[in-house]
């Protein structure tokens, strides 16, 4: 008797290979927003399997806050150039000069809610029908209800109530001029599995997300990196500690985990036993109760 | 370290398994939900803390775990779940995939939704109120979408000082309900999802009870059966031509195995054109020429013969072939508050294909409190099931549901909204 059965990584994997598939085959201008992190360097990975041997047919697209752990510049710049895709980038800055967004004033600024801004005068100006993001239905309650193909209005916004019913594997892409759509093949993967899988598939990524020493402070039980850009309260001050980036966003608003973890072994080790989302880090979920609802509707990623 | 590679090998060796919830408002199904996640810890501190602070404020006595699962805001305003919601646990031996959907009447379709890609439906039924017509509700849609296996989970069982009697009558009315369903896998477990008897750990208060907990149940439920590995079936999703020397004259079909087990060599037919040829290749970037592909793999084939294919055509074995034709009939359930158009055209998908079609018939409806047929009435509102035939303005290449869900599924598109407003399992 023959074993017909997979595991459980290489069943989200054939699911989301299937989707990238669905979104070359469905639409015409797609883009694979990259972050640097782990979730965008795991979609770009299974979207080089899905058309292996061809090359990527879209390019990535970053939306750059301009507060970047330098790491994250150099691995997507390398990464780009190895795999010869384009990387698009599009600057929060230049929204802010255009005076479309207002950078956020007094102690916990961040750009982190500019992105969305930009990132839809990005999708106008490259004329993008979707865009292609690593969101996770475990990373928080309101993504919990996002479909793999979620559309949005001509504004780029989200309405959590009037999604369309998503059955079996078929996916509905049609829509409007001047509509797009958001496409999610990492919806049903959780942290754990996206860790499972960069060891399984030996994928490279930053070394910011293993330990290293750095300066720091503790904001509201939260440690921030250092950068020119932030201010301090009286009552902070800067250490060094081991630390390691349990996901890597802007840095004004990315928790860093204290951890000795320098393998994939140790992280996947870590992340078993512990007892915090991966955003309890983010302050920028923090903000209420249904903070990322709020910044969906608005056409957040 | 050598426990840590067994661990780890365990990791690696999942297995996944989606379910599905359905139960009336009150029935303690988040409270169910939150227990397995909590129980499992797949339930972290910060989660934890949320749920606690917005229970204070709310002013209620314990914390409520069906906080964890009423994500959107006007949901935790109105207690109420008003969507599909996927949440995600693990234990050594599987991971879970649930999709929760609310049991109101209104409903329906989401609960559709959710049953379309489950392995196992858990229904809730309140151990004081017994067998109800939402419970029969919900057990029909599970056999209209033919979810393989269906757990009843007789909840609230401290409310009921955990008798033996009520457990025992309750298990005997379903089974006159599921006589009449084509229900295969029925399992029944007495829980108490508040004071968590037999979620996760066995209940010490119902020492009649010889069964197993429902997480157990879960972690060892059959499935790898749910899939049809007899007949081969590759719809093909995209080709794959690289535009580099090295890959000079690869013309490969990129796709999702929908059934049966392809293999090098293997002689197929290409339909809807009927031309015949050989498996040459199984491909995926890190494992190539793979001695075999199987359902649900995502993987790429190339052909010994250099034939057009495009998006929309099916691989088949060539003694093995699914039906081709214009005339599909298949039972709905409606999904949008826009009502069926009698004359109008609709978008169909099927499969990697899209085509016209239009309504030929209403054949019937089905009441689902009563499952009895109502003929004669043409109307189709928002949650309705029955069954219609339609005309396809060209073949689609298919089987019935029963033999094989992936090809035995349609969707129907308005192409004024462009909604999905109909779901079709073909007869």
């Amino acid at each position: 008797m023959e074993k017909h059965n997979i595991n459980h990584l290489r069943e989200l994997e054939a699911e989301s290979i299937y989707i990238m598939r669905e979104v070359a085959a469905q639409f015409e201008r797609p883009a694979l927003l990259f972050s640097g992190g782990k979730d965008s360097i795991v979609m770009f990975h299974l979207a080089r399997k899905a058309f292996w041997p061809a090359k990527v047919p879209f390019p990535l697209l970053h939306i750059d806050t301009g507060h970047n752990f330098e790491e994250t510049l150099k691995f997507r710049d390398d990464l780009a150039k190895e795999h010869g895709v384009q990387c698009l980038v599009r600057f929060v800055q230049d929204s802010i000069d255009q005076g479309k967004a207002a950078e956020e004033t007094g102690i916990n600024a961040s750009r982190n809610m500019l992105q969305t801004v930009t990132l839809l005068d990005a999708i106008e100006e490259l004329k993008l029908d979707v865009a292609l993001g690593g969101g996770r239905r475990d990373e928080e309650k309101a993504r919990a209800k996002e479909r793999f193909f979620s559309h949005r209005d001509e504004f780029g916004q989200w309405d959590p109530k009037n999604q369309r019913p998503e059955l079996w594997n078929i996916f509905n892409g049609k829509k409007k001029m001047g509509e797009h759509f958001r496409v999610f093949p990492l919806s049903n993967w959780t942290e754990m599995d996206v860790w499972q899988y960069i060891y399984m598939e030996d994928i490279d990524i930053p070394n910011l997300y293993f330990t290293h020493k750095r300066e720091v402070f503790n904001r509201d039980g939260v440690w921030l990196a250092k950068a020119d850009f932030m201010q301090l309260k009286d009552t902070e001050k800067l250490e060094i500690k081991d630390v390691r980036c349990r996901t890597i966003g802007d840095i004004t608003c990315t928790g860093l985990t204290l951890s000795m973890a320098n393998s994939l072994e140790d992280i996947i080790r870590e992340v078993a036993a512990t007892r915090t989302t991966e955003r309890g880090g983010r302050a920028d979920d923090k903000r209420s109760e249904a903070a990322m609802e709020d910044r969906k509707k608005e056409g957040y990623f | 370290m050598s426990e840590f590679q067994d661990k780890q090998d365990g990791y690696l060796n999942m297995e996944l398994l989606r379910f599905t919830t359905a139960g009336s408002v009150d029935d303690g199904k988040s409270t169910l939900i939150g227990r397995l996640l909590y129980d499992s810890k797949a339930i972290f501190e910060d989660q934890m803390e949320a749920i606690e602070r917005a229970s204070i404020n709310k002013g209620e006595e314990h914390v409520n775990l069906a906080l964890l699962t009423d994500g959107l805001r006007a949901e935790r305003e109105q207690g109420i779940t008003i969507d599909v919601a996927y949440r995600y646990f693990a234990t050594p031996k599987r991971k879970f995939i649930i999709a929760d959907t609310p049991g109101h009447v209104q409903y329906t379709r989401n609960m559709v939704t959710g049953a379309s890609t489950a392995n196992a439906a858990i229904i809730l039924v309140d151990a004081r109120n017994g067998v109800v017509e939402q419970t029969i509700r919900h057990s029909f849609i599970a056999s209209l979408l033919q979810i393989p296996h269906v757990i009843i989970c007789i909840n609230k069982m401290d409310l009921v000082d955990y008798k033996e009697e009520v457990y025992e009558k309750i298990r005997k009315d379903y089974n006159a309900v599921s006589d009449k369903l084509n229900v295969k896998d029925v399992r029944f477990v007495p829980i108490s999802a508040l004071k968590g008897d037999n979620v996760v750990d066995r209940s010490e208060r119902m020492p009649w009870y010889d069964g197993t907990t429902l997480l157990y149940l879960l972690e060892h439920l059959h499935i790898k059966n749910d899939r049809n590995f007899n007949d081969k079936r590759f719809p093909v999703q995209y080709v794959v031509r690289p535009q580099k020397a090295e890959w000079h004259d690869y013309r490969g079909y990129a796709g999702r195995v929908a059934g049966g087990v392809f293999k090098p060599g293997d002689d197929v037919t290409i339909l809807p054109a009927g031309l015949s040829s050989k498996v040459k290749t199984i491909d995926m970037m890190g494992a190539e020429n793979m001695a075999s592909a199987f359902p649900p793999q995502s993987v790429t084939i190339t052909l010994e013969d250099d034939i057009d294919i495009s998006r929309g055509d099916m691989i088949v074995a060539i003694d093995d072939l699914p039906s081709v034709g214009q005339d599909i009939t298949f039972k709905f359930c409606w999904l949008s508050e826009k009502e069926l158009m009698p004359n109008a055209k609709y978008t169909l998908r099927h499969t990697t294909k899209e085509v016209k079609c239009v309504i030929k018939s209403v054949d019937y409806k089905i009441d689902i409190n009563t499952l009895e047929k109502i003929t004669g009435d043409k109307s189709v509102r928002l949650n309705e099931i029955g069954k219609m035939t339609i005309r396809t303005t060209q073949p689609l290449i298919f089987d019935s549901y029963e033999k094989n869900k992936i090809t035995g599924c349609v969707i129907l598109v308005d192409d004024a909204t462009n909604n999905t407003i109909c779901a079709g399992m073909i007869v």
